[in-house]
């Protein structure tokens, strides 16, 4: 007894100052500074939410470049990897299908991101070799030259934080809304 | 490979030198330099008498048992609760059980997905305070070890140390964080999910929520149990290179930092050095191990048409950086943290074998307070056997180590491989363990020895291919976690007691020295003999076996 009103108090006040106080903080601050980001990131052209800048969307048009395979199926309320040991069957077998979709061979092997699932299955990005490999066929789709579809992702790749991670990567759902905008 | 080695030193060797300032200022804090803090925290909780071990341990468990019981009883009410704009309905009471015991034993095993179980009011007032109060808890249980260590009469009072802990370290670096991190592109706001039209014309619901003050205190508090299902793999939770950097650094800060705390209560800052040193080399082995495992490529493309040049992708995030999926692991797991920024499972065969040797050592760092406290564990061992071989009565730090002190000492690291070997082969043998599984043969089995390690190690992590949301993991880890919990604090209290309660003899030129190089490579063997003969049958059973028959 002598222990349980002072937890109760220190219940009181650390709920009180961790929780009231604290996330009252941090909400007013990032909604005061960047409310954007604040509220998922959500993407809007012509006026309506296209997609969250951060958020994977599944693309199934060979008019548009594709995503990284997801285990979830791009699922925004239920994300998640496939969980499958990088030794397991099944893997192989999920790769098999992209690489018929990509038309991949043996003289023109696809990069390995393309056919692998991401950990939260919603990886925004694709690898700068991903999204040249499918330059031919968005262009073909398109009707467009092919050398501007490549200008498109030269100018939209990012390195994720300069010397320390090197790789070039392409926000997928913001080359697609490039992708549209060339074309009005 | 020269960029990933560079950015490791860089990330882990910044962290260690950050660690040495807030290590000093936490051993201030809990010698009671702020004394104007004090009394607020005083008149808040209603004094701060001295205790002992005995009244610091009851002190604690019922804090833990209101912790546990307004956790539990909020969580199975949530949906009759504001704060749930996305209308999440009743969870199952054996989850509610399970969860609970999660977060108030700061380990944050989830058998759920936050985004479609929680509401926001249970994630923020449930589960987020639990992460402060918690990580607090063993910051506490630290400093009052420490206490009794260094010859101080009393062990402190629990109810300010709580306080302390939580307002003057955790808070200010929460809010810290929690800004850098939305300045990164976590969301914070209590809307509910967004709905969205695609390019292609598919409606995508946008799960999102008050994540940003959330995650910070996940990755600090030593805690990691996510706001979203798949942890900082999820782009809204780790939204880039950057907020990853932070994430990574602020998970192994104050684990850290607690060694130096240690040292400087006690009054011996080169023997605290010692054991950082120890803790250091084992986390670099760790370190090389999981970052060469990791680079062979995932073996189910090898026979087609694929670019393998990048290492095994599968269960990875771009924007983190190749490097992201072995260090995140190790550091996850050689704290008791517990957050992901890659999947574990599907890490190669002996790479997962890395967190898992993490969690059953549980001391490189380890969690807040708790994993100097297991540290103290095997120097308390390390000096027993120092002081037999040469035939001394063992002595640590001037206190006798007799047979009271041994047998307590034993029973708690026994504790340990006995919860997950024991835990490992009843749900190996029964279909509550077989009938989950996500994957067949060896790696099923590592299923299963990953969840028990993650539970007794009060880790949280896992390997998610596990179906384990059913009342018999529920109930078993819930179990685990709280005895691995509270036996590993309430008896080192207990031996620290028995210390205390003998005249403490002068260290003389005959007295091993704790201060040196010889008392480290002394602990550094005694922990690896430990935890290597004990674990290495079931390891050999899981990751290795799988290595030696499938990859080629």
């Amino acid at each position: 007894m002598q222990y349980l009103l002072p937890s109760l108090r220190l219940w009181l006040v650390t709920f009180l100052v961790c929780v009231i106080g604290y996330s009252a903080m941090v909400l007013g601050f990032a909604q005061a500074v960047v409310p954007f980001q604040a509220n998922g990131s959500i993407i809007e052209a012509d006026g309506r939410a296209v997609g969250s800048q951060l958020i994977a969307q599944d693309f199934t048009s060979p008019r548009y470049f594709w995503p990284r395979p997801s285990a979830v199926d791009y699922d925004g309320m239920g994300a998640g990897g496939s969980n499958k040991s990088p030794t397991s069957p099944e893997l192989t077998e999920r790769a098999q299908a992209i690489i018929a979709r990509h038309s991949a061979t043996g003289d023109n092997p696809i990069p390995a991101d393309l056919v692998a699932a991401s950990g939260g299955g919603l990886d925004p990005h694709i690898s700068l070799a991903g999204a040249l490999y499918q330059a031919d066929r968005i262009a073909a789709a398109r009707g467009i030259a092919a050398s501007e579809v490549r200008r498109l992702i030269e100018a939209q790749a990012v390195s994720a934080a300069g010397p320390f991670a090197p790789e070039r990567i392409v926000n997928v759902l913001e080359l697609n809304l490039a992708l549209d905008q060339l074309a009005q | 490979m020269l960029a990933s080695i560079l950015t490791i030193v860089l990330i882990v060797g910044g962290t260690v030198l950050l660690s040495w300032p807030l290590g000093k200022y936490m051993a201030a804090l809990f010698s009671g330099r702020f004394a104007r803090a004090d009394q607020l925290f005083a008149t808040a909780t209603g004094g701060t008498q001295e205790q002992n071990w005995k009244q610091y341990s009851f002190a604690l468990i019922a804090f833990n048992v209101v912790m546990f019981g307004f956790v539990f009883t909020l969580l199975a009410t949530q949906h009759l609760l504001p704060l749930n704009p996305d209308s999440q309905g009743a969870a199952s009471l054996d989850l509610v059980f399970n969860t609970a015991a999660s977060f108030t034993t700061n380990t944050n095993l989830q058998h759920y997905s936050g985004e479609s179980t929680w509401s926001y009011l249970a994630q923020l007032g449930g589960l987020m305070w639990l992460q402060f109060v918690s990580a607090a808890t063993g910051i506490a249980a630290l400093a009052a070890l420490a206490r009794g260590i260094g010859g101080q009469a009393s062990m402190g009072n629990f109810f300010l140390d709580v306080q302390r802990a939580a307002f003057c370290v955790l808070l200010p670096l929460a809010l810290l964080l929690a800004s850098a991190i939305a300045l990164a592109g976590v969301p914070m706001t209590l809307e509910g999910a967004a709905s969205v039209t695609t390019l292609e014309g598919a409606t995508q619901t946008i799960a999102r929520g008050p994540a940003a003050a959330f995650v910070a205190i996940k990755q600090l508090g030593t805690n990691g149990g996510g706001f979203f299902g798949p942890n900082s793999t999820h782009p809204l939770e780790n939204p880039s290179f950057w907020s990853n950097l932070a994430e990574m650094v602020s998970l192994i800060i104050i684990p850290m930092a607690c060694v130096w705390m240690f040292g400087r209560i006690i009054n011996r800052p080169k023997h605290a050095a010692v054991i950082f040193g120890v803790m250091a080399a084992l986390l670099a082995i760790k370190l090389a191990a999981a970052v060469t495992f990791e680079s062979a490529p995932t073996m189910a493309f090898t026979e087609l048409p694929v670019q393998q040049d990048v290492g095994n992708l599968e269960g990875k995030e771009l924007r983190l950086g190749a490097i992201t999926g072995p260090l995140w692991a190790v550091l996850t797991t050689a704290t008791s943290n517990g957050s992901v920024g890659a999947m574990h499972d599907s890490l190669n065969p002996l790479t997962g074998l890395v967190p898992m040797a993490g969690m059953w050592l549980n001391e490189t760092f380890g969690g807040l307070g708790v994993g100097m406290i297991n540290m103290f564990l095997y120097v308390a061992l390390a000096a027993f056997v120092a002081g037999m071989m040469v035939g001394r009565t063992p002595e640590y730090l001037g206190h006798r180590i007799e047979g009271r002190e041994m047998r307590l000492v034993v029973l708690a690291l026994i504790a340990h491989p006995l919860l997950i070997l024991g835990g490992t082969a009843l749900f190996a043998a029964t279909p509550w363990g077989l009938d989950t599984l996500g994957n067949t043969g060896a790696h099923g089995f590592s299923e299963i020895l990953y969840e028990f390690s993650s539970a007794a190690a009060n880790n949280g992590s896992g390997f998610e291919g596990l179906g384990d949301n059913t009342p018999a993991w529920n109930i078993a880890t819930g179990l685990v976690m709280l005895i691995a919990r509270f036996l590993p604090i309430i008896v080192p209290l207990a031996i620290v007691g028995s210390l205390m309660a003998k005249r403490r003899s002068a260290e003389s030129a005959g007295t091993l020295s704790v201060e040196g190089p010889t008392f480290g490579v002394m602990l550094f063997i005694v922990i690896l003999i430990f935890g290597a003969l004990t674990f290495f049958p079931a390891a050999a059973l899981g990751p290795i076996a799988e290595h030696v028959t499938l990859m080629r």
